[in-house]
């Protein structure tokens, strides 16, 4: 009968419209709490019926590998030996790599001798440009660079704000292991230790020197590479294969308590970089 | 040519290859000479000759479908033109490669748009880019940039506004790179070439009078009257480009006589960002990234074409290991989740044009979603998913779906990936098919609005070398997954989907069904996934360098995207022993080169009719003008 494969669609359009009030009754409204589980059943394969997320009252946390702009990871500040110091050493790789070129580097120069140091005197990435492709990220050998989460950037003037120089790039270290544990651990089994390639290598050399006892400049002793004692265990011997077993080896494994903190922190950050930028 | 005689019972119009070109050079003595420069393959025919060797090709030897026509630049490499032809069967089997060249000075070669209409586009953009004339070509003007651009902008003399090197890397990033921006070094109008005898003042625009001129307007703008006596006026109307219900920017100037459309004829360019001199001055691995931003509803296979392309080209090096069978998978997984996304899109979008408002694009939306969910979790990115890389792959599965809380983003999810696509494939796609055709396909207002409109034969669809579901919606069964196969097609078990009737609704037809065979290849793919558990996407264990040299040579790569045919037709020259940037780089957009038919498609339709027959098509802009 004419109207019929009409008035089938029309059915499966009450049929969606139903489907979600039953699947609210189903979990008990807690589709819409707040909580890693409820939220998890929202989005998952297996509800029916309306799905909207709520932005910007509510906001997806991104997966692990999601990219935007990229930053570039410090030393944190509790670090022994190499507080605030950075992890790039101005290779240029990430530079030749980018596609659009939007990266800008000027290595490091020691002024005494003028020689190249593995160091970068200015670093800058034109927002604009950067057409978020992750390659900075994936070919820097050294870990260096990587790319952020933070989404909402934003500003009403573009000269002013959206070339970010090496200041407004840098992040801490734990930040990228907070936002992305288990590819900072993936990246901690691929270099052999939780530290910076050099320092690795210069822990290593320097404890080989010590022992020989020609060593000018007070090395660290491996054991106190390390950034705190829950990180201990892979650094133990820098030369040894880390010990994933171990704390801090098991990236998902931080309480909500170290988690909240940290989101607590970059909120602090985000706003004050909001104030600044009036 | 001894090979032809020993072999007579072999009907020269499924010959091999090798035997075709044997039979042309008996044909055409003297015309013909085979390509041996290093790494190229086919044939160079002597531009007199061209397009009586180009009958021969289509009509006795049995290459209907010209797939890609496209223009070569060799300043400094014997300084010539080149003009290359793919052409193919559409029994199936690898294309038979012919060439032309002409001088730079002067370049002219004969248009081959009466042996093959799908030539017409692609002799136009070769005009525009090139600056090659095409005697023969009907309607030889501009058709990317605008008419009274200056200048031929793919030659590799021409310079762009914000020029700064020849190729990437650009020096100036490293190790000294002090900042700027381009526009500040280069104030507008600083490094534009004008013409010495240009008066600025008196600057014409040229480019709308040629638009009219070739609908032959002006002669019959009359007032005329139809069989019933009613007076109706021909009209000419433009639809867009800022028009909702053409997929982007995009006009069409239809000359209308009453309701019914006399003549039509697509308008693009305004999206035209020169993708090809971008890529050309690219590195190789800078190309990849650049063309997610083609068909950015499905950057996989995007992505998959270009890779094969420059692998085909790595493959005549000698240190060259082709990627690993779990790699192969992946894509193939990769590609298909795209082609359902954009199946899902232009269905949902074509019933936006015939005026289902909304409610079911929504729904397919909602399942897209979670495909760009696993994009986002696999590849970082929700659209420009920049995944495949030559001989391997970004990454591998990540263990868990898994979103770590941070800054605000407070909402977490964690999936099992496994699972989650197990579901997917099994469970929740096939679910949204069948809603999809419980929705759609008895409809009757869908009916009513789509059967027997936008007809387009199955010769027409040949001829006007048409790809993907509007070839196949056209009775020919053409899919180069089966028909010229790559990856691991080969042993997948589908059936390619085919219609008769070449109106809007077999096209509709041919995608649902297409959703089908996807959905059957997914649900093949997943065990393959769980057996290669463990093994590396990459043939050596670790990543490829980040700037490989690429071997002397062309090669062409050409998937079947959602939309059709996507070929890259990719030339690595300049050097020894190879390059570190394409030196041609050419994107056969199936977007772009399925528009060449639209005018026939859409004579004596309704006005209502167009924009559901070009949303029938299925384009994407970004494609359409590169
Ligand atoms: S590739 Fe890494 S180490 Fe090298 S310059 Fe870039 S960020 Fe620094
Ligand atoms: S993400 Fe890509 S475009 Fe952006 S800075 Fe890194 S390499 Fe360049």
């Amino acid at each position: 009968m004419y109207g019929t494969g009409l008035a089938k669609g029309l059915l499966l359009t009450l049929r969606h419209f139903v489907e979600s009030y039953i699947d609210d009754l189903r979990y008990g409204f807690r589709k819409y709490h707040h909580s890693t589980d409820n939220f998890g059943i929202r989005q998952g394969t297996k509800t029916k019926g309306v799905i909207t997320v709520q932005y910007p009252d509510e906001k997806v946390a991104v997966p692990e590998r999601f990219r935007f702009v990229p930053f570039l990871i410090v030393e944190d500040e509790d670090h022994p030996t190499r507080a605030g110091k950075d992890w790039c050493t101005s290779c240029g790789i990430c530079a030749k790599v980018c596609p659009p070129q939007c990266i800008w580097i000027v290595r490091g120069n020691d002024p005494v001798t003028g020689r190249p140091v593995p160091e970068p005197e200015a670093f800058f990435i034109d927002i604009d440009i950067c057409m978020n492709c992750g390659y900075c990220a994936e070919y820097c050998p050294f870990d260096a660079i990587k790319m952020d989460h933070d989404y909402e950037m934003a500003s009403y003037d573009r000269t002013s704000h959206h070339i970010h120089d090496k200041e407004r790039l840098s992040k801490p270290n734990s930040y990228w292991r907070g936002i992305a544990p288990t590819r900072a651990y993936e990246e901690m089994l691929v270099r052999g230790t939780w530290e910076h390639k050099d320092a690795a290598k210069e822990a290593r050399r320097g404890a080989a020197s010590s022992a020989r006892g020609r060593s000018s400049q007070p090395a660290a002793p491996a054991a106190t590479v390390t950034s705190s004692a829950a990180e201990a265990a892979p650094e133990a011997s820098a030369a040894a294969a880390p010990a994933p077993a171990a704390e801090g080896a098991t990236p998902w494994s931080e309480d909500d308590a170290k988690r909240e903190e940290r989101r607590r922190k970059a909120l602090e950050r985000k706003a004050r970089r909001a104030a600044k930028q009036g | 040519m001894e090979n032809l005689a020993a072999a007579p019972e072999q009907p020269i119009e499924t010959a091999s290859i090798d035997d075709a070109i044997a039979y042309l050079k008996s044909n055409h003595p003297g015309a013909i000479k085979l390509d041996d420069r290093a790494g190229y393959e086919g044939i160079i025919v002597d531009p007199d000759h061209l397009v009586d060797v180009a009958r021969v090709i289509r009509g006795e030897l049995g290459f209907d479908y010209l797939s890609s026509a496209t223009a070569v630049d060799y300043l400094g490499e014997g300084d010539h033109m080149e003009m290359v032809y793919h052409a193919y069967r559409t029994g199936g089997g690898g294309a038979l490669v012919f060439k032309a060249q002409t001088d730079r000075e002067n370049p002219a070669i004969p248009s081959l748009t009466s042996v093959w209409r799908g030539a017409d586009f692609q002799e136009r953009e070769a005009w525009d880019l090139y600056g090659i004339r095409f005697p023969g070509h009907p309607n030889l003007k501009r058709i990317l940039m605008w008419e009274g651009f200056h200048g031929h902008p793919m030659r590799k003399d021409w310079r762009e506004a914000y020029y700064e090197e020849e190729l990437k890397p650009f020096d100036s990033r490293w190790p000294g790179g002090h900042v700027h921006r381009s526009e500040e070094k280069n104030v507008f109008g600083k490094n534009v070439n004008y013409p010495t005898d240009i008066d600025l003042n008196r600057l014409m625009d040229s480019s709308e009078s040629a638009v009219y001129e070739s609908l032959g307007l002006g002669v019959d703008v009359e007032r005329i009257m139809d069989k019933d006596g009613f007076e109706t006026n021909e009209l000419v109307v433009n639809m867009g480009p800022h028009h909702p219900s053409t997929h982007g920017v995009f006009r069409m100037v239809l000359t209308v006589d009453g309701e019914t459309v006399t003549s039509l004829e697509p308008v693009m360019g305004y999206l035209h960002r020169n993708h090809e001199k971008i890529g050309e001055r690219n590195t190789y691995l800078h190309n990849i990234p650049f063309t997610d931003r083609l068909d950015y509803i499905s950057s996989m296979g995007n992505n998959h074409g270009y890779v094969l392309a420059v692998e085909q080209l790595m493959s005549l090096g000698r240190k060259y290991n082709p990627p690993t069978y779990r790699c192969e998978a992946l894509r193939v997984m990769m590609v298909e989740l795209s082609r359902i996304v954009n199946h899902l899109w232009a269905i949902g979008f074509w019933l936006n044009d015939i005026g289902a408002f909304f409610t079911p694009v929504l729904y397919f939306i909602q399942e897209r979603e979670r495909i760009l969910d696993f994009f986002e979790a696999v590849a970082g990115s929700r659209m420009m998913c920049n995944y495949m890389r030559f001989g391997g792959l970004f990454g591998d599965l990540p263990e868990r779906i898994k979103s770590v809380s941070n800054l605000t983003n407070d909402r977490v999810r964690d999936y099992n990936t496994m699972q989650f696509l197990t579901e997917m494939i099994n469970e929740r796609i096939p679910r949204t098919i069948d809603e999809l055709e419980l929705l759609l396909t008895q409809n009757e207002i869908v009916l009513e609005r789509s059967v027997d409109v936008g007809v387009l034969s199955a010769e027409d669809a040949i001829n006007y070398s048409a790809a993907g579901p509007l070839l196949r919606g056209s009775g020919v069964a053409y899919d180069i997954r089966r028909a010229d196969p790559y990856s691991i097609y080969p042993e997948l078990d589908f059936d390619i989907a085919v219609e008769e009737e070449g109106d809007m609704y077999a096209r509709y037809r041919v995608r649902v069904t297409e959703l089908r065979e996807s959905v059957r290849i997914l649900r093949q793919i997943l065990p393959r996934l769980e057996a290669t558990k463990g093994e590396s996407i990459w043939a050596d264990g670790k990543p490829g360098a980040y700037q490989p040299r690429v071997p002397h040579g062309e090669a062409y790569g050409r998937v079947e995207n959602g939309k059709g045919e996507l070929g890259y037709y990719v030339v690595s020259a300049g050097g020894r022993g190879g390059s570190s940037n394409p030196w041609r780089y050419h994107v056969r957009a199936p977007s772009f080169i399925n528009l060449t038919p639209l005018g026939r498609m859409s004579q004596g339709y309704k006005v209502a009719d167009i924009v559901g027959i070009l949303g029938s098509i299925d384009i994407v802009l970004g494609e359409t003008d590169r």
